[in-house]
């Protein structure tokens, strides 16, 4: 099992981080932490790229909701890079669609958050 | 698991029991997605039954205190894949074995509600004392 997790700089104040991969009760330690030293440095305003995870599970959505509370706390926006229709249907399900911008390039992720 | 048991010969079955560990669930979940695969479900439905064991495990080790394995039982029935995941910790009460609202926006707590949204049926029998046994099944279509 294998989490991949890196962060980049993007236009303005914006950074993306790019998961790939499984996240679930082992590995979600690890995209919180980079999540969590983001938001300490005081980024506000991510897009989270799931193109590349294969699989998650509760706990790596409550990494996201976590991450998304903290920072709209600072004024700040999470969106979501989704394309595998497994994890989309898992967003719908539990509702998350309504609560986070989810779309299908990261573009047009980066293009809605300010 | 200690004793032997016997099964109807027309039910096969298959057990694993794995340290309630967080880093034994993909084990787990991509076992219990190869019996699903043996059964014939589709891949939609082998990705809900493997998200389905792994938040079972997941709450058993988060929630079940004192159990050092997890049980999981995986029965071919003629209409679906029955699957029993049991722990044996303690300090699990029953009211947290219950579905979220989505509404909130909160961390945790979405296990109990994917659960029941993937599968057919689901029961609880919760033991404070004793553990926790969950029963699902998937449905096989038609």
């Amino acid at each position: 099992m294998d989490i991949k997790v890196n962060v980049r700089e993007a236009q303005g104040d914006c950074y993306v981080v790019d998961l790939g991969g499984e996240i679930d009760v082992y590995t979600s330690p690890k995209v919180k932490d980079a999540i969590g030293e983001l938001i300490d440095r005081g980024v506000y305003h991510l897009v989270i790229n799931l193109e590349k995870v294969r699989y998650i599970d509760s706990t790596g959505l409550g990494v996201l909701i976590g991450g998304l509370k903290r920072v709209r706390e600072h004024g700040g926006s999470v969106n979501l890079v989704c394309t595998n229709p497994q994890i989309k249907k898992i967003f719908d399900i539990t509702g998350l669609v309504k609560i986070f911008g989810i779309f299908e390039s990261e573009d047009a992720a980066m293009k809605a958050l300010v | 698991m200690n004793q032997p048991v016997v099964h109807p010969d027309d039910i096969d079955i298959v057990e694993l029991r794995v340290p309630s560990k967080a880093e034994w669930v993909a084990l787990a979940r991509l076992s219990v997605a190869a019996v699903a695969s043996r059964l014939h479900f589709s891949i939609d439905e082998i990705e809900d039954i493997k998200l389905a064991v792994a938040e079972a495990c997941t709450n058993a080790i988060q929630h079940a205190h004192g159990s050092a394995y997890i049980e999981i039982k995986c029965e071919a029935l003629a209409e679906g894949l029955r699957i029993n995941v049991r722990d044996y910790g303690r300090g699990t009460r029953p009211e947290t074995i219950r579905s979220r609202n989505i509404e909130e926006e909160r961390v945790g707590g979405l296990g109990v509600f994917l659960i029941r949204s993937l599968m057919d049926d689901v029961t609880y029998d919760v033991h404070p004392e004793n553990g926790t046994q969950l029963v699902m099944l998937k449905r096989l279509p038609g």
